[in-house]
């Protein structure tokens, strides 16, 4: 493969240089319906799950059909939707901050060809390439991270346990049977890029065991006042290591029982890795919430401190999950999100429906909001 | 395919689009080169990642290192540097860089403009991609360090695209649908988000913030981007005035004709639409009644928290004197625990250029966190070391209840010296002439 070049010229890399232009300007991308009738939105109705009408103040419409899709998607996949939105919706088509694919249409006529076409299309080895659903009260796609992908401190991976749980969620894509949104978000490791520290259920890698110390390279490969200052607690501090072959280097040393594992430390220094097959795993945490509806936003609570990894399925993980969702669409009111319904019924309660095993791990013991969360209060179920 | 992959392949089956069979389709395409691309990055790329993950499945371990520094020339964000710590093995990935691509507000898109997407990332990268990332950007995953100016010149110079945020600087803002097909949308977030976007490109490139910062803009509170858990500065649009009420429509909804809540709750028989338990009952503040066949509202009352018109968006809408509330300090757990944005600005009207927005809230804010925060300190880490009060003074906000869940449960005020009568300037002498030794 020879280099080709785009005209940039090394030697002089200001010459001709176009920067601070920001991203296209939202409205080229619009088709013509949202254009015309932007602002001037009267109501929206799903018609059936994943088909959506919104009706203009002027009398348009626009019938919106979500798609389902991995959020790691190849130029060969992103070529085949532009070939559905060109025969169907004159070259558009949106996505979604979850990570669904929106084809859009200006007339109902046009919905029931475009929904054959989706449905039509299925990977060589069978799983369809754009399900429809995710709306209502039901489980929408899930957010997530880049894990073994593509990241450095991932303690699990992303696309395979998004994968395996959706596979396992399937039906509640394509339904609205639940008693509100559940939103499922994914975080491979506690950085948790996105919201999932707010997510009815959240999955997030974690690591167990403290950093590795590569003593022989550590002080050539990081600025050891910077992996120190990383600690958020103080577990970590300058030391002098005598190597194997008797010469001393500057290196650190990690008070273990104080390391939170956050892995903060391998993000400024390079020789203090994490990663360990048997440390690293999943938390499941629960109840979380963005939405100002009704109650306030809430921070999802750790309900399982650790379940390994599986791979490629993660059956612990995912039985767990669906375990959580069966109870909670069981038995929570119409309109009460995940955390609303633990509220009310309580937590004990939560337990004994999820049959969760309650344990040490789930009481906070992290700084001063950790008391707040203790019962303080002889008003308990048994 | 270049590499076994007996874990991979088991994640082939089921229903859910399998990303990896969207990994080999791509392998496949690149191997038979139909269009004859002079692949400017290794061909076998995408196999060569299929065995690194293949890899990570059987050690249970990630196999990629650290960044490193790699970026375009006078930019300091929006690639993110990445190496595989087995390149002998899988030389294809040995250099993986990630290029964040600054999305379209809205995330619209014609198919003219993804096309000419996919054929430079074919071209000069790895043709995989995240549509999109958690922060909202396009992601390009995985080229080699010699392609990313020879990319970034092509997406200035014909595409008319620039990069995202990375690092320590403003991050890529991101937005939900707004009015572009939403009757919630309090105000137009895609103008709004794309103004601020152009407006500190110079915040966006070049990091001279103590840690990252990010913009949201949901455009009602039911927060579909997620602004009020996940961002520095949460703009959520709001009004001041009357839910309008279509009292015709109401009793449609009564009468069963009009499908309640957009017909969200249809997969299972939830009995007969109850106005007064579904609506009326679950108001958080008791504001509503129905008198005399009239759905009433007290509007003083109402904390706009969007149930009623979720319920019934045919015959509820949102106020006309529209705005948005601006909270602060919103984070991800790391590094002292997860923060929610608190509430600085109540309201403000939400109009171009949006100057007062950036004037009086964004900027005073930034000259403080710059000034004061420490190194990979977010603003919501600052504002609890040094206190809410701070961040009403370096806005010259003025303190309103609205701005707190209740009023402090200690008496330790700090109070300032000009704020007692008399200041703390005092003789001993004087006071011991009234109280001896």
């Amino acid at each position: 493969m020879a280099f080709v070049s785009s005209g940039y010229n090394p030697d002089k890399p200001m010459a001709d240089r176009i920067t601070d232009i920001g991203p296209k300007k939202y409205d080229l991308f619009y088709p013509e319906v949202i254009a015309k009738n932007k602002g001037k939105w009267l109501y929206h109705e799903i018609l059936e799950p994943g088909i959506l009408v919104h009706v203009s103040e002027t009398g348009d419409e626009v019938y919106t059909i979500r798609c389902g899709g991995a959020r790691l998607m190849s130029t060969t996949h992103i070529r085949e939707i532009c070939e559905i939105a060109d025969k169907h919706c004159d070259g558009h088509v949106r996505f979604t901050t979850r990570n669904n694919i929106e084809f859009m249409v200006d007339n109902k006529e046009k919905v029931a060809p475009l929904k054959k076409d989706l449905e039509s299309r299925k990977f060589a080895a069978g799983s369809n390439k754009f399900p429809i659903g995710g709306t209502g009260a039901g489980i929408t796609n899930i957010i997530h991270t880049q894990g073994w992908i593509h990241c450095h401190t991932p303690a699990t991976d992303a696309s395979g346990t998004v994968k395996a749980t959706m596979d396992v969620l399937y039906d509640d894509f394509k339904t609205m049977r639940m008693p509100a949104h559940l939103r499922v978000s994914m975080a491979c490791c506690l950085n948790m890029c996105g919201a999932v520290h707010c997510s009815d259920i959240a999955i997030l890698g974690y690591h167990r065991k403290p950093p590795l110390l590569d003593h022989e390279y550590l002080d050539k490969m990081c600025e050891i006042p910077l992996a120190i200052a990383a600690c958020p607690t103080a577990a970590i501090k300058p030391a002098k290591v005598e190597l194997a072959d008797g010469t001393t280097v500057k290196s650190v040393a990690v008070k273990e029982e104080r390391c939170m594992f956050c892995g903060n430390c391998y993000t400024m220094c390079p020789s203090m890795p994490l990663a360990d097959t048997e440390g690293d795993g999943i938390v499941l945490m629960v109840g979380g919430k963005v939405s100002n509806r009704i109650s306030a936003p809430k921070f999802s609570k750790v309900v399982v401190a650790f379940i390994p990894n599986e791979m490629p399925r993660w059956p612990t993980m995912t039985d767990t999950i669906k375990r959580i969702v069966e109870a909670y669409a069981a038995d929570a009111n119409k309109y009460e999100r995940l955390g609303e319904w633990a509220e009310r019924i309580g937590w004990e309660r939560f337990f004994e429906k999820c049959e969760l095993e309650f344990t040490h791990h789930l009481i906070d013991d992290f700084r001063d909001p950790a008391y707040y969360t203790w019962r303080q209060t002889s008003q308990f179920k048994f | 395919m270049k590499h076994e992959t007996p874990l991979l392949d088991q994640l082939e089956s089921g229903q859910w689009p399998s990303f990896v069979s969207d990994l080999k389709q791509e392998a496949e395409t690149r191997a038979k080169n139909e269009k004859n691309i002079e692949y400017q990055i290794p061909q076998d790329a995408v196999d060569d990642l299929l065995g690194v993950l293949e890899l990570s499945y059987k050690h249970g371990r990630t196999h990629w290192k650290h960044g490193g520094i790699v970026g375009v020339f006078g930019y300091g964000g929006g690639v993110i540097g990445r190496y595989c710590d087995q390149p002998e093995k899988f030389p294809g990935v040995a250099h993986f860089h990630t290029m964040r691509v600054n999305h379209p507000a809205g995330k619209f898109y014609t198919t003219e403009y993804l096309k000419q997407l996919c054929d430079l990332w074919d071209f000069r990268g790895s043709g995989l991609t995240n549509m999109h990332g958690s922060t909202g950007d396009i992601i390009f995953l995985g080229t080699t360090t010699p392609q990313l100016e020879e990319i970034f010149y092509e997406m200035t110079h014909n595409l008319d695209q620039d990069l995202g945020g990375s690092g320590s600087n403003l991050r890529t803002p991101a937005d939900c649908v707004g009015q572009a097909r939403c009757e919630y949308a309090c105000y137009d977030t895609q103008d709004l988000c794309y103004n601020l976007t152009q407006e500190y490109q110079d915040e966006l490139h070049r990091p001279a913030f103590p840690y990252k910062f990010k913009f949201k803009f949901d455009g009602c509170p039911n927060c579909c981007v997620a602004s009020i858990a996940r961002s520095d500065l949460s703009f959520i649009g709001t009004w001041r005035d009357d839910i309008r009420i279509d009292q015709e429509a109401v009793q449609g909804y009564i009468g069963g004709e009009l499908p309640s809540n957009a017909g969200a709750h249809s997969g299972r028989d939830w009995g007969p639409f109850d106005i007064e338990k579904e609506v009326i009952g679950l108001c958080p503040t008791n504001c509503m009644k129905m008198e005399d066949g009239k759905l009433l509202i007290n509007t003083r009352e109402c904390t706009r928290c969007m149930h009623c018109i979720n319920v019934m968006p045919r015959a509820l809408r949102i106020g006309n004197d529209r705005g948005v509330s601006i909270l602060a300090g919103a984070k991800a757990p790391i590094l002292d625990g997860a923060q929610m944005g608190s509430l600085i600005v109540p309201f403000i009207k939400v109009e171009e250029p949006y100057t007062e927005i950036k004037e009086t809230v964004i900027e005073p804010i930034w000259d403080w966190w710059m000034e004061e925060g420490k190194n990979r300190e977010r603003l919501g880490e600052l504002m609890k070391r040094q206190g809410f009060q701070k961040l009403l003074e370096v806005t010259g906000f003025k303190p309103v209840p609205q701005m707190v869940q209740e009023p402090r449960t200690n008496p330790y005020i700090f109070w300032k010296e000009d704020e007692v009568e008399g200041g703390w300037k005092r003789d001993i002498n004087e006071y011991r002439k009234h109280h001896l030794r």
